[in-house]
């Protein structure tokens, strides 16, 4: 028997970066705001003092922070034609669970987009001609102009530590000189920089590039944000993404929200609740509220005013089909909008190995970096090269952890004494630079309902159909080498290019910065929510997170989801509460 | 009681300038608030690790005179003290006597709040009126020592121990300064924990506020003039610690997390400048120097440390301002006692969350890392490192406590 509870103004479903925010600031008009989270409450004291916090074991190899695939895992293949195989053990990217989700073990590095980036398709169709008709790339339906306040917003919430390079159209020395204006400095100074960044900053320079500091969470000094909340200054004790910080250095939500919204008495939270669907009414214009399944197994309904989906993309993704809200992708048609341009991130790197130089990258941080904008986004001429969009190439020290790290030059064995003798002697002098490149839609690539497997209730699980496409390589070939140019000029010994040159593998990680599927867009034709996330099939549903990407640009996501977070939670707050409907006529 | 500091901020005049007044009653009520927050009274009466009703009693407390259950203070007529008349209230805070006449334990603080006036008592008398009857009778297991076990001895106790009396001030100093010291002597009963006793639980005159041991803690010397323990922190660090529950220097953890919880983050800002103003007046003897610790003994907790302690606590002791206790030049670190040091290692410990500084803090427990002869060479190395000066911990002080608290 399924038990009602009483209804309430917001439901959220999941509690992360994207709910906490949503909770502090939906709960500031006196609304009462429920969460439910399907792993279980942590905070700093208890679940990562600095005693255990950094258990490379437990957290990296076993999974502690991630979701379990026993409780939900999806499907996987290349392509169409080919028979998708369940994931047991992720691999590639780390879906996070538990209160504060991924914002407890990500690295920090929280860039924003560029201005260009929102505008795809109109910005590159400008400049190069029309797209080939498989790139289902299109413009964001909101602006950087739009964003810049929320940007700033989580910037300072999460006491960013960087160096600006556009202050309000002042272009600023030593900044990124390619960046959207900003409306004010970052609320911190970057981070202590590190011998490898010295030398790339430098090699950079030497070939005429622009480095500046890569915008950190981890703190460069004790920082108090403006909620109140005070977080210390990093260690560099390199235990960021995976981990949950326990010297309160990187900011997440148990660090900036949740002391604050965690007191108000109209929240709840609701640990160990599984959202098994929306409910919606009779004539499918509303949301309705939610179904939960609690650890005893058993079932609840969560009658709301507003229902607003704050899980993971791949989990907010499956939500909307198991809900049958909107109508799922089909590739062969070009119809359907939940599961559309499922994006990723085109990654590869230069390793940099030095003979008579440490680079004790033990020291390090998630978000320690420098970093190299010449060749994103836009930033450059792409006329004959056949893609569009770039990378940023950045040589970020974020650990030396033993279990995840072996570096070893090119030709070791990857076993054996000669492969124990070459770590011996690399394992300290070693450094690398990543290529994080963008990644643009195409008709191939999408999430759909697995027509096989299914989860412990029996539902269908999601499948997802990807591969690197036509775009993603050229991108890759073009800017990967001038990466290895930066590694060549940093003195050491030799290098090591990691290119992206098969198809894209489930196993070995590259980035959970999985995007697109709940896409953002300007009319129900095109995109599963508006500018504001609101569903265009229930208008009292709103769907959160990089799911809303049309496409991915050559950054970290976290900063552009947070600022759309802003964005949309303005909009609920002076729009929608005055006037509940639809904020985007279709 | 949010907002406290700013209502009672009307309401409330210095003790000098009350003991004129005739307040109406809700003004009476309203002081009487006040001045029960400053005595914080609630700690003691609710027993806070079952949570227990606020005002209902039930919490067992460790004294020098054994284990010892405090009553119900609501207005409950059958258990609490509903049918208690002024005069009652009255005899109980400045004679340490019950109802019925006979003595009280002095675990009650009496002996302290022996120095508020008949209007500062009258006061909480008019506001405990207001909170609603809970009923709720704890029987005491008492667990006295003696001569305390007979009541009556009490008398004796108290001809030695208690000097029954209003507070009256030194008219040579500031309204500011007999404030402070009325607030500190008075109500805030700071001595039943920051000063030692003699043999039979009387605090002692001349070892005032210079650090005690109960409970298994050891509350550190507080007297802020020279030589005293807290001659290093400012006054402002004085008001900022009770006020805000953080300063440049440390965080209240443990009883004392209670004490700025309850009481002193209420307080207001001229009362805690006043309390700041009485304690640095308060000077103290140098303390001896104690022999250099062996070199390898420095040496190895010197490792310990640079591995456990170093990356919040940082290499130079210095701590981080508001986040993480400044171990150079502490008082808890250098005292003699090193009660509280060893027990923060081993449990650790979380400090309380304040209106002014919401987030959550804590101490990492090192009793399953550690062993007793590391946390004995990092004690006395951090006794001794930064100009820090304090006598070697050894491993069997560890040890000893080790085992005490595990049979607790």
């Amino acid at each position: 028997m399924t038990q009602l509870h009483r209804e309430v103004d917001v439901v959220l479903v999941g509690f992360g970066w994207t709910a906490a925010i949503l909770a502090h600031e939906l709960t500031q008009d006196g609304l009462e705001v429920v969460a439910l989270e399907r792993g279980g409450w942590r905070d700093t004291p208890t679940d990562f003092p600095t005693t255990h916090a950094p258990d490379e074991l437990r957290y990296y190899w076993r999974h502690e922070m991630f979701q379990e695939t026993a409780q939900e895992t999806q499907t996987f293949r290349n392509r169409r034609g080919q028979t998708a195989l369940p994931i047991r053990r992720w691999g590639s990217y780390l879906p996070g669970v538990g209160v504060g989700g991924g914002g407890v073990h990500w690295n920090g590095q929280t860039f924003r987009f560029l201005p260009s980036d929102f505008l795809a398709r109109s910005h590159n169709e400008d400049r190069y001609g029309p797209l080939p008709d498989d790139m289902t790339v299109q413009d964001y339906p909101v602006t950087y102009d739009e964003l810049e306040p929320y940007f700033d917003q989580f910037e300072k919430l999460c006491g960013i530590s960087g160096q600006a390079g556009n202050l309000r159209g002042d272009i600023r020395a030593g900044g990124n000189p390619f960046e959207g204006w900003r409306s004010d400095e970052y609320p911190n100074p970057p981070m202590e920089m590190t011998f490898s960044q010295h030398r790339f900053a430098q090699g950079a320079h030497d070939m005429g590039l622009h480095p500046y500091p890569g915008p950190s969470a981890n703190m460069s000094r004790g920082y108090t944000n403006p909620l109140g909340v005070r977080l210390a200054p990093c260690t560099y004790c390199g235990f960021c993404e995976k981990f949950g910080c326990g010297n309160y250095s990187k900011a997440s939500p148990q660090t900036t929200i949740l002391p604050i919204v965690m007191q108000r008495p109209n929240f709840r939270l609701r640990t160990y609740c599984d959202v098994l669907h929306v409910n919606k009414d009779r004539d499918n214009t509303r949301a309705t509220g939610v179904t939960y399944v609690d650890a005893h197994g058993d079932l609840h309904e969560q009658p709301a005013q507003i229902v607003i989906l704050c899980g993971y993309q791949l989990s907010n993704t499956r939500l909307m089909m198991l809900s049958g809200i909107g109508e799922i992708y089909n590739p062969a048609t070009g119809e359907g909008q939940v599961g559309r341009n499922y994006t990723y991130q085109v990654m590869s790197g230069v390793d940099v190995f030095y003979d008579d130089a440490y680079t004790n990258e033990y020291i390090g941080a998630g978000a320690l970096g420098m970093v190299v904008d010449d060749y994103n986004g836009d930033n450059f001429d792409h006329s004959g090269l056949g893609f569009i969009g770039g990378a940023y190439i950045a040589c970020w020290t974020t650990n030396a952890r033993p279990i995840e790290n072996q570096p070893v030059p090119e030709g070791v064995p990857e076993w054996g004494a000669e492969w124990k003798s070459a770590l011996r002697k690399n394992f300290l002098r070693h450094t690398s630079l990543s290529v994080h490149g963008a990644s643009m839609a195409h008709r191939e690539n999408y999430l759909d309902l697995d027509p096989v497997y299914k989860d412990r209730y029996g539902r269908p699980l999601m499948r997802m159909t990807y591969d690197f496409t036509v775009n993603d390589r050229r991108l890759s070939e073009h800017i990967t080498p001038i990466a290895a140019d930066i590694a060549r000029g940093m003195g050491g010994r030799e290098i090591k290019v990691n290119s992206l040159d098969s198809s894209y593998d489930i196993w070995p990680y590259q980035t959970t910065h999985n995007t697109g599927g709940t896409i953002m867009g300007a009319s129900p034709d095109d995109s599963v929510v508006n500018r504001y996330l609101q569903s265009w099939d229930l208008h009292n549903l709103f769907v959160m997170g990089a799911g809303a990407f049309p496409q991915n640009a050559g950054y970290n996501p976290t900063g552009t989801v947070a600022a759309l977070t802003y964005f949309s939670a303005r909009a609920i707050r002076d729009q929608y509460l005055r006037d509940p409907g639809p904020l985007v006529q279709a | 009681m949010i907002g406290a500091r700013a209502i009672v901020a009307l309401g409330l005049a210095g003790i000098m300038q009350t003991a004129a007044a005739q307040d109406l009653s809700w003004s009476e009520m309203e002081r009487g608030r006040y001045l029960a927050i400053a005595s914080n009274c609630v700690s003691c009466h609710t027993d806070l690790d079952h949570d227990g009703t606020p005002w209902a009693g039930g919490r067992e407390m460790e004294t020098p005179f054994g284990v010892i259950v405090t009553p119900n203070i609501t207005s409950d007529d059958a258990t609490g003290i509903g049918r208690w008349t002024r005069d009652d209230f009255w005899r109980a805070l400045h004679e340490g006597r019950r109802r019925d006449g006979s003595y009280m334990y002095p675990a009650f603080p009496y002996t302290h709040f022996t120095r508020m006036p008949r209007q500062d008592v009258d006061a909480i008398y008019e506001y405990l009126r207001t909170i609603p009857p809970v009923e709720a009778d704890h029987v005491p297991e008492e667990e006295l020592l003696l001569p305390l076990q007979v009541r009556t001895a009490i008398s004796a106790w108290n001809a030695l121990h208690f000097d029954q009396g209003v507070f009256v001030p030194d008219l040579d100093k500031s309204d500011e300064w007999n404030r402070g010291a009325y607030l500190v002597t008075g109500p805030g009963h700071c001595g039943a924990c920051h000063t030692d006793r003699n043999i039979l639980g009387g605090e002692q005159e001349d070892e005032f506020l210079r650090g005690a041991t109960l409970e298994n803690w050891h509350a550190p010397n507080i007297r802020g003039g020279e030589h005293g323990g807290i001659a290093h922190w400012s006054h402002d660090d004085i008001v900022a610690y009770l006020g805000s529950g953080r300063n440049e220097h440390t965080a209240p953890m443990t009883r004392m997390g209670e004490v700025v919880e309850f009481s002193t983050q209420h307080l207001t800002e001229g009362d805690l400048s006043a309390i700041a103003t009485y304690l640095k007046s308060l000077e103290d003897t140098p303390r001896d120097a104690s022999d250099p610790p062996q070199e390898a003994v420095f040496q190895a907790g010197q490792a310990t440390y640079f591995d456990n302690c170093a990356a919040c606590h940082h290499a130079d002791g210095s701590g981080e301002a508001y986040m993480f206790a400044r171990l150079a030049g502490s008082n808890k670190v250098q005292s003699d006692d090193p009660t509280t040091l060893i027990r923060i290692i081993l449990e650790g410990a979380q400090a309380i969350p304040t209106n002014d500084h919401p987030g959550p803090l804590a101490m990492p427990a090192f009793d399953w890392k550690l062993d007793d002869d590391q946390i004995a060479d990092l004690i006395t190395y951090m006794r001794n490192a930064w100009g820090n000066n304090g006598p070697a911990v050894s491993a069997s002080d560890v040890a000893d406590l080790r085992e005490t608290l595990a049979e607790d």
